[in-house]
């Protein structure tokens, strides 16, 4: 037998500071990774240069790429984007490809990482000669290839609902800007006759400038905003902020928080007795993929805003659910990230097809009023601000965990990602 | 007043989460020194469990009752067979048991993604776990209460054992001075193994009741790992009580800040307030008095 003396006092506290100022370490880096953006410039400004493209269309091909974090904390979400993605490539070479050449997928993993991101889609552009590039997620790995695409003139379609303020001529939006998705919330919320809300979310940019525009909002429609908690990412122990909420007499909660944050906030929002009826949530970032992992339980009967669900009721949608299910399995639910992934890619062959050209330039001019019957209802492009016309759902969650809608708004809505059809908007932006 | 007792509540509430996440770190750590960094992962071994079994057994009431115990042998025997492969080679070494455990992490992590799939799952509540229990004109969750009161038996469980039992006083003794104890006819190899095996079964309880609070996901341990240092190195080390103490405290002092300012806002208060205390007691709260020469 060994013996195996412990190390002395004096190592001992050496090792215990050593790995003290490691998990030090490692907090600052998982904190600065949070906050880590890489600048970007709103508006589009930027000039065209970076030269001649390089994309080839003389063969029978012509490449796309896709860029989504297939490893890394954002995989879960951006795995199942890129499925869609992958979708509508093969059903468009199956149905004659885009001005008759076969669509060749060029696929990069962002792996979360804005840096990777941008690298990434630089490589795309630059080596892979591509014509354009789907994906992107959060809005820090948008912002970080924002200057790629702007300096080299390429073109990026970008699937998630996001916090507005921005535009790009080298960027087009298939997700929600705020006004398709944050104000038809509130809107639902004040037609319900709810006069105190609280806001809860997660710490990073989408949140805070969503929460920003709320208060206006609120200002301006008399809705008192009786509480405004922040939650660091992951972070998942709920029962100050909750206790906050009740204390706070909210009629309402309106919820951005990400990720598994909110399995914690809704177990103990059901655990303190709060309930649907009394003080229902409003969610604008879970999808149908989410809702198995909170929990149908703990989730029952609440809220969300989106421009897509499962359940729509389109002949569209049911031919893409069947295709996505047929492909990927019975089990797999479809989401709004995923159709406006889906639908991003029909709207790129529209605008080729329109413009008889894979050229940038073409492409952003015969861009505006490009419509496609989507899953979610007909889509149409604004050429002005690369945004797109869309239908605004409020969904309540079914104890199937699917989500069915209990409003809509009066047909698409058209994008506005500086909010500057509102008075009460002046000097957000 | 109302605010000020519900916080209060919160305070421990949390204080027993962190208890629960700290105490077989305690042991591992404190008493052997070993810094283990996939106590977090043994926990999340022990949610998953939980989540496993209730696929097995409908009613969740049950499975809960039976997944404690089960979690205990599945984190337990994942702690045992980490240290025989890994540790046991590494004692005279403990830095690199930071890095090891660290991979070692890393890997159930991965594993765990591959074999439950990458989003979370979730564990049902029973039905005699939801809702609360009105008490001074609060409502404290029954759930809360219920992890509360298994942080405390942990506890008393954990101090009678170390106590009372042949095993608690080997592995004292093997703590306070190895070479006697080993001289003494003590085999610390054996002791070293069953603290381990103690020590992430107490882990793999902790993960159970974590499902009634939050997601279970691949990365739940790592965000309890953290905290969970914090508290033993507070607490003190080598010591069950310092443990105690710093579990509360800081679950109370960090419901106190948090109310009073955000919850971002009160992490970075908690770490101050650590620092500062680390400054006057490097030692921790208590500090533990050894027999050993050196």
């Amino acid at each position: 037998m060994t013996t195996h003396p412990l190390p002395s006092r004096t190592s001992r506290k050496r090792a215990l500071a050593l790995s003290a100022a490691a998990l030090a370490a490692a907090l600052t880096l998982s904190a600065c990774g949070g906050a880590r953006t890489a600048a970007g410039t709103d508006g589009g400004t930027a000039s065209a240069s970076g030269g001649a493209s390089c994309v080839d269309t003389s063969g029978d091909t012509v490449k796309i790429g896709f860029l989504n974090s297939l490893s890394g904390t954002m995989a879960i979400s951006e795995q199942t984007v890129r499925d869609s993605l992958d979708l509508a490539a093969e059903e468009i070479n199956a149905a004659g490809g885009v001005l008759g050449k076969q669509l060749e997928i060029v696929a990069e993993d962002g792996a979360s990482e804005p840096t990777v991101f941008a690298e990434k889609a630089d490589k795309l552009i630059s080596s892979d000669c591509v014509a354009a590039v789907f994906g992107g997620w959060t809005s820090s790995s948008r912002k970080a290839m924002l200057p790629v695409f702007e300096s080299k003139n390429s073109l990026l379609f970008y699937p998630v609902q996001y916090e507005g303020l921005e535009a790009s001529k080298n960027i087009f939006y298939t997700g929600a800007t705020t006004n398709q998705q944050i104000i038809p919330g509130m809107d639902y919320l004040k037609e319900q006759g709810k006069k105190k809300v609280f806001l809860v979310g997660s710490d990073y940019v989408f949140p805070r400038t969503a929460n920003k525009i709320i208060n206006a909002y609120a200002e301006a429609n008399g809705i008192e905003i009786v509480g405004e908690e922040y939650a660091p990412l992951g972070h998942t122990d709920f029962a100050t902020i909750v206790n906050k909420l009740k204390a706070s007499g909210a009629d309402a909660v309106f919820n951005t928080l990400n990720g598994d944050s909110n399995v914690a906030f809704f177990k103990e929002y059901k655990n303190v007795g709060l309930t649907v009826d009394a003080t229902p949530v409003v969610s604008v970032s879970i999808a149908e993929e989410e809702v198995g992992g909170i929990g149908v339980d703990n989730i029952v009967g609440q809220l969300t805003a989106w421009n897509y669900y499962q359940t729509v009721e389109s002949p569209e949608n049911t031919t893409f659910v069947a295709a996505f299910k047929a492909k990927y399995g019975d089990d797999r639910p479809t989401s709004d990230p995923m159709e406006a992934a889906y639908t991003s890619l029909y709207l790129w062959k529209g605008m080729v097809e329109k413009a008889e050209s894979f050229a940038v330039a073409d492409i952003q001019e015969a861009a505006d009023g490009v419509s496609f019957d989507a899953p979610e209802g007909t889509v149409t492009v604004n050429g002005d601000n690369h945004h797109i016309a869309k239908t605004a759902y409020i969904g309540e969650i079914g104890p199937d965990g699917l989500i069915y809608s209990v409003w809509e708004s009066d047909g698409p809505i058209e994008p506005d990602p500086f909010l500057e059809g509102y008075d009460w908007a002046e000097g957000l932006s | 007043m109302d605010a000020l007792f519900s916080q209060l509540f919160a305070g421990l509430s949390l204080g027993s989460v962190l208890l629960l996440a700290a105490l077989g770190l305690a042991l591992t750590f404190g008493q052997m020194g070993v810094i283990n960094m996939a106590h977090g992962e043994f926990m999340m071994a022990g949610a998953y469990t939980a989540f496993v079994l209730q696929a097995f057994i409908p009613d969740a009431g049950i499975s809960l009752l039976v997944a404690l115990p089960v979690g205990f042998v599945v984190g337990g025997l994942l702690g045992l067979l980490l240290e025989v492969t890994l540790i046991s080679r590494m004692y005279r070494r403990p830095l690199d048991t930071l890095l090891v455990t660290f991979g070692v992490a890393l890997v159930l992590q991965q594993l765990a993604r591959d074999v439950f799939g990458a989003p979370n799952v979730d564990v049902r509540a029973p039905a005699w776990l939801s809702g609360a229990v009105p008490f001074l004109g609060m409502n404290l969750p029954k759930t809360r209460l219920f992890i509360l009161g298994l942080a405390i038996a942990c506890v008393v469980v954990l101090a009678l054992v170390l106590k009372l039992t042949p095993l608690g006083r080997r592995i004292r003794a093997t703590v306070q001075n190895r070479d006697l104890a080993e001289t003494s006819g003590v085999s610390t190899r054996a002791t070293d193994r069953l603290t381990f095996f103690v020590g992430s079964g107490v882990a793999g309880v902790a993960g159970v009741a974590l499902t009634l609070l939050g997601s279970i996901g691949p990365t739940l341990g790592t965000n309890y790992i953290v905290d969970a240092f914090l508290v033993v190195v507070v607490g003190g080390i080598g010591q069950l009580k310092g443990a105690v103490i710093a579990a509360f405290s800081l679950g109370i002092v960090q419901a106190a800040f948090e109310y009073s300012t955000t919850a971002s806002l009160a992490k970075v208060l908690l770490f101050v307030v650590i620092v500062a205390f680390l400054q006057v007691r490097p030692q921790g709260l208590v500090s533990v008095r050894t027999r050993s020469l050196a």
